[in-house]
């Protein structure tokens, strides 16, 4: 692998927490690292495990997939439902084979601003640990 | 029992209760049952019962809506008619269950492996099944040759239903685990993956999965989508297991574990590995076995607040 590898990480950020965290973060200057790649979402409960498969599909190294904490979802239990979905995604995608740590999930309310950021650091280092991804990527 | 089968649905027909009666009849090839669609009372002594009543039979309720529908179901088709229900299929007229208390159904293609040249015909005696062909006569013995979703079933006496025929069975296993499921999970995740691509690699595309499983009844599903486009036409290696992970999750919290997706592809792809892991892990983290409860949501729709969620950062 080559050692100047940036991974591309696909942030699914919900417009009322994370979004948010992420714009504290940028306003604060608060530097974390530029492999995301954001896109909003209304809820993290909009969140259709088609997306997350759809990106790896897509070539894309890594996802974080990142909502209000409990209790505080905009929608009142959109964050809910979204833990269901995803806990039970992880594991499938896990026990097909696909690497623990390719697809990420977290809690980023707006006032973590820090925590988005130590959030990307981590993740962005678990997937440059993991490499290039091999597996469901479509090949041109 | 199939003497049983034929005299409820003829007198549920003659005194007009119903109009339409699901089934199985004799298939036109040895090993096979075929589901049958039965409208009037003498039709119904082309019912039979055997151990090649494979189908999930509430497949077909979909497309008898405006009917009187009355099923003849096993416990997974039971499960199956239960966990539709919840999800508000059933709007016109509740389904009337005509259960049978499941022996365990016989794989049709490991009996034909099993023997030499071509079965002309098949009969079940007692526990023994004789097969017959050209220049041949064996007798096999059935509990040899059982479904692997069958023999991890814990639920084969359907309930709940409006007729029951034959004596409830003792809901024992006769495995603990699924032994692709137990095979599987010893595998390094790169011998997953590769047996993963190897099993969808076979894949034609054919959706023979989608058609044989109750719960898929989704008027477009998500690889007919032209907008958004979620994967594309064609046999790419990377399309065909985008296609066979979503089918599975799809099933999360829904499958009874009937085997039907499995049984219908003719590339013979495991896909019961991949369900059977889903339903373990939904009764794991949410406490939920699809087509039990009559009540209870489906466990993707709801949700607890005390839900685990270690995984999350």
């Amino acid at each position: 692998m080559d050692n100047n590898w940036e991974p591309k990480i696909l942030a699914f950020l919900c417009n009322w927490c994370s979004y948010a965290g992420a714009d504290l973060a940028g306003t604060s200057r608060v530097q974390y690292p530029p492999n995301i790649r954001v896109v909003r979402v209304p809820c993290s409960g909009r969140i259709n495990p088609l997306f997350i498969l759809k990106a790896l599909q897509s070539g894309i190294d890594g996802v974080l997939v990142s909502g209000c904490h409990p209790g505080d979802c905009h929608y009142l239990s959109g964050n809910y439902v979204a833990r269901r979905k995803s806990a039970a995604l992880k594991r499938f995608l896990e026990y097909l084979g696909i690497e623990e740590g390719r697809v990420q999930f977290s809690w980023v309310s707006a006032a973590e601003g820090l925590k988005f950021s130590q959030v990307v650091q981590e993740v962005t280092e678990d997937v440059k640990k993991l490499g290039p991804p091999k597996r469901l990527v479509k090949r041109k | 029992m199939q003497q049983k089968i034929r005299d409820i649905a003829k007198a549920l027909l003659l005194k007009k209760e119903l109009d339409l009666i699901i089934g199985f009849g004799e298939g036109s090839l040895p090993l096979r049952a075929t589901p049958i669609f039965v409208r009037t009372p003498e039709e119904a002594d082309q019912l039979v019962w055997n151990s090649f009543c494979e189908n999930n039979l509430a497949t077909y309720l979909s497309k008898f809506s405006q009917l009187r529908v009355g099923l003849v179901v096993k416990g997974c088709d039971g499960r199956s008619v239960t966990a539709l229900h919840l999800e508000k299929r059933f709007r016109n007229h509740p389904v009337f269950r005509i259960g049978v208390a499941c022996q365990r159904m016989v794989d049709r293609r490991k009996v034909r492996k099993a023997v030499k040249g071509e079965i002309l015909a098949a009969y079940e005696q007692g526990d023994r099944i004789l097969v017959r062909g050209k220049d041949f006569e064996v007798s096999l013995n059935r509990g040899d040759f059982l479904y692997p979703s069958c023999r991890v079933c814990t639920r084969r006496t359907p309930s709940p239903v409006d007729v029951l025929i034959g004596d409830r069975v003792e809901e024992i296993p006769l495995i603990e685990t699924h032994p692709e499921v137990a095979a599987f999970e010893t595998m390094s995740p790169e011998e997953r993956w590769r047996f993963f691509e190897r099993e969808t690699s076979r894949c034609i595309r054919c959706y023979a999965c989608r058609e044989a499983c109750p719960m898929c009844y989704c008027r477009e599903c998500f690889v007919d989508n032209s907008h958004p486009k979620w994967i594309e036409k064609g046999l790419a290696p990377s399309d065909l297991q985008f296609y066979h992970i979503v089918r599975a999750f799809h099933q999360a919290g829904r499958c009874s574990g009937c085997g039907a997706c499995e049984r219908a592809c003719p590339m013979e792809i495991r896909l019961t590995y991949l369900t059977q892991r889903l339903n373990r892990d939904v009764k794991e983290l949410f406490g939920f076995e699809a087509g039990i409860v009559p009540d209870a949501p489906p466990p993707l729709s709801t949700f607890d607040t005390e839900d685990k969620q270690e995984f999350i950062k």
